[in-house]
């Protein structure tokens, strides 16, 4: 990975996160007496470094004297909050009953199979993250799978590896 | 006042009940899982549905407040099929294991299967994920058969204060347990076991450790010593169906010989230590701070109380050094058993295997914390909950009943009143004002029948103030002195008084803090259900123990007078310091 492209990946840069921990850090300072700032400041902090990790989660709980298993309740309980990275691309697979029916959920398998995560996970190399999507319109040519803009229809389990071929390192080439 | 009728009979109750309240004061029992009195009324298990005439749906008489003239029926078939459903469901993602499970026989959802008269399972759910969670000393708890009351979330947060565990996630996938269902060693727990105090079912115990206690029984080459504490006696028979509150003190001391223990002794006996030690650095701290001038920590807090001291290390570490040093009687009888009892025998201290039963899951931590090695050794090997030893007596094939009474062994197995006392809200106190008053001023401690009632009793924060008068010529300093006390039980009022001492709204000399509400008589360990009316039982029959013997003072015990003759020398002395003495590290909370 060259130099000018670490900044689109928060989290892997160690001087980035440093700098991120001190805007978090004056982002609580800010709402550490608020009694309903525990949300505002999840928001914010999953701005700033993507999603949630760990170690910010219980950064946040000390910084704004809460129990780190209250915090984690409230990210569990809204899907918007996301405690995993975010890869390169994201693969997203529709099991709207369309897709369902013509094989929506044997395309997902060989995608877990193939990518070797689960869903809502990302591949340790940060290249691919797996979600599942309601119906993204594309019912006529199903099973359908989205990765980051682009929409596969028909695609087939066995050829999963020929639909992610062209996002391996694409930008880096 | 409100009148309604239930099953057609006319009632008044007070207004702002639920329908529930108003049921039991009718009579009439009505089945509930979430629902825990005074604590929680949640609505969300359905168990305990009611119709009321004119509401379409049945309804949760838990969250159904009473309303002028309403009819309510708690017995028609509608209502009794759907509790049965109801529980049905639960049972049916309920991955129990009855047979097998630690609750068996003591389990709400059974007696509910039971009482309603379910005889099939109709249903078959997705189970929960089994998680084993054997992070902690003194807790385990298994996921797959927790049943999402919430009653250890309500219980860990509003009564605690500590928030260990909370709903995770949500829908379907909804659980209950720590940060991102991990282990309990990833968040801040100071194992006070009232979550499993309160869990209806398997999901939450006590670490089982009656097999080990079992293997140093049929160990030859140990000698087996166990001590009871004071909350155990007045709560032990309960195992064996009797009512709350039934003192089998002598019963329990035949048991454990029965059961094969070499030495039955008290830790009434280390409580009584305990208030010399104490009651003394409560004296010095008071000498340093009013004659010397120095700068001492106070209010002096009690230390008797494991959950306590791992709440103060975790949320309050700059307030450790107003914690007493004493260690707590359970640790002060480990190291006795193993160098002072243990020199009497002959034997070194590894030939030793001391049991200890606490009616608490944190005493469990306590003995396996580094520090409590004094002899050498692990002072303490293993803690046994009531709860365990009920089990083991259960096993060793003996009718609980039917025992005749005796007496604990010599020489540590004598304790005073003052000592059967710790068991209770207050107690600790009132016994180092016995000891600490008649030391100063050479009289009795100017209080009926020697109760300090002002700090007795089931509010949260009690107050007291104590004009000392009279003073002999050593503690003279003292003369006119108001000494300005509290007694606080459960964490969560722990930590409103410690806010109120941090903003000086509140100043106090000497503080008493138990981390169970009730006091030890209502542990983390103690059998199950403990609702405000079993604490009321436990908590006088302990004060009848108190009152019932002629030793009722701590500086009374001879034996404790002995062992500081033959051995320690004077409380806060070189060995005692030693000994009987600890230190409490900061931890850092999460
Ligand atoms: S042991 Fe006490 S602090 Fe720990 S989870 Fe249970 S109730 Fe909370
Ligand atoms: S662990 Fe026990 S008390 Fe807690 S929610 Fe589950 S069943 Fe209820
Ligand atoms: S007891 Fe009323 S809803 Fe659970």
């Amino acid at each position: 990975m060259s130099d000018g492209l670490k900044t689109t990946c928060a989290g892997c840069s160690d001087v980035d996160e440093q700098e991120l921990m001190t805007r978090l850090d004056e982002v609580l300072e800010e709402y550490k007496d608020n009694s309903g700032g525990l949300i505002p400041v999840l928001q914010i902090a999953q701005g700033l470094f993507g999603y949630l990790p760990e170690n910010v989660l219980r950064h946040i709980a000390t910084g704004l004297n809460k129990p780190y298993s209250e915090v984690a309740g409230v990210v569990g309980f809204y899907s918007f909050f996301s405690t995993q990275p975010r890869g390169k691309n994201v693969v997203r697979v529709c099991l709207g009953t369309a897709c369902y029916v013509r094989g929506g959920k044997q395309v997902l398998d060989s995608l877990k199979k193939e990518l070797g995560i689960d869903v809502g996970e990302t591949t340790a190399d940060k290249n691919f993250s797996l979600e599942v999507a309601r119906c993204f319109g594309a019912c006529g040519l199903a099973p359908a799978i989205m990765i980051n803009d682009d929409v596969h229809q028909r695609v087939k389990p066995a050829r999963i590896k020929q639909v992610l071929a062209p996002y391996y390192e694409k930008e880096d080439a | 006042m409100i009148n309604l009728t239930i099953d057609n009979s006319p009632i008044e109750v007070a207004e702002g009940l639920s329908v529930l309240e108003a049921c039991k004061q009718a009579g009439i029992k009505i089945p509930t899982l979430c629902y825990l009195e005074k604590i929680q009324a949640i609505g969300a298990c359905r168990v305990c549905l009611v119709e009321i005439e004119g509401v379409h749906d049945l309804v949760a008489s838990c969250v159904m407040p009473v309303s002028e003239g309403m009819k309510v029926s708690t017995n028609n078939r509608r209502v009794r099929e759907a509790r049965k459903v109801v529980v049905e469901l639960l049972l049916s993602e309920h991955d129990g294991d009855c047979q097998t499970c630690d609750r068996n026989e003591d389990c709400e959802l059974q007696n509910l299967a039971h009482d309603l008269g379910i005889k099939e399972l109709r249903y078959e759910g997705e189970k929960a994920l089994r998680c084993k969670d054997n992070s902690m000393v003194g807790l385990v708890r298994d996921s797959a058969k927790c049943i999402s009351c919430r009653r250890c979330v309500t219980v860990c947060t509003a009564i605690q204060s500590v928030s260990a565990l909370f709903p995770q996630s949500r829908g379907f996938k909804t659980t209950i347990g720590p940060a991102f269902a991990q282990n309990l060693d990833t968040v801040t727990c100071v194992q006070c076991g009232q979550c499993a105090a309160v869990c209806p079912v398997g999901a939450i115990s006590e670490r089982d450790q009656t097999d080990e206690v079992w293997a140093a029984l049929d160990d030859p080459t140990k000698t087996v010593v166990v001590q009871t504490a004071p909350a155990i006696r007045a709560a032990l028979g309960e195992c064996f169906g009797m009512e709350p509150g039934t003192l089998v003190t002598g019963k329990m001391t035949t048991a454990l010989r029965r059961m094969g223990f070499d030495a039955v002794f008290d830790t009434n006996f280390s409580a009584d230590l305990t208030i010399m030690e104490e009651g003394t650095e409560l004296l010095t701290r008071l000498k340093k701070a009013l004659v010397d001038k120095e700068d001492v920590a106070l209010p002096m807090f009690t230390s008797c109380s494991p959950g306590w001291i791992q709440f103060m290390e975790y949320f309050y570490p700059d307030m450790l050094p107003n914690l007493s040093t004493c260690k707590s009687p359970q640790q002060m009888m480990g190291a006795m058993v193993k160098t002072y009892y243990a020199q009497k025998l002959g034997k070194k201290p590894e030939e030793m295997f001391m049991v200890s039963v606490m009616p608490c899951t944190a005493k469990k931590f306590e003995a396996a914390r580094a520090e409590m090695n004094s002899s050498g050794v692990q002072d303490v090997d293993v803690v046994l909950t009531t709860r365990e030893l009920g089990k083991m007596i259960t096993q060793a094939g003996i009718d609980f009943q039917a025992l005749e009474d005796s007496e604990m062994d010599a020489p540590l197995g004598l304790g005073s009143g003052a000592a059967d006392i710790f068991a209770n809200t207050g107690g600790v106190m009132e016994a180092a004002l016995r000891t600490a008053y008649e030391l100063v001023t050479g009289r009795e401690l100017p209080f009926d029948n020697l109760h300090v009632t002002p700090v007795a009793g089931l509010d949260g924060i009690k107050e007291a103030e104590i004009t000392i008068e009279g003073t002999v010529p050593a503690w003279s300093f003292l003369e006119g002195v108001t000494a300005k006390i509290a007694v606080v039980h459960t964490l969560g009022n722990a930590r409103k008084l410690i806010e109120r001492i941090r903003a000086g709204e509140a100043s106090y000399h000497f503080v008493e803090v138990m981390t169970c509400p009730g006091g030890c008589i209502g542990g983390g360990g103690q059998p199950r259900i403990t609702t405000d009316e079993v604490r009321k039982k436990r908590i006088a029959a302990i004060y009848a123990e108190d009152e019932g013997k002629t030793l009722r003072k701590s500086h009374e015990n001879e034996a404790v007078a002995k062992l500081y003759e033959d051995f320690l020398g004077a409380p806060l002395g070189h060995l005692s310091h030693e000994l009987l003495h600890t230190k409490y590290t900061e931890k850092e909370r999460v």
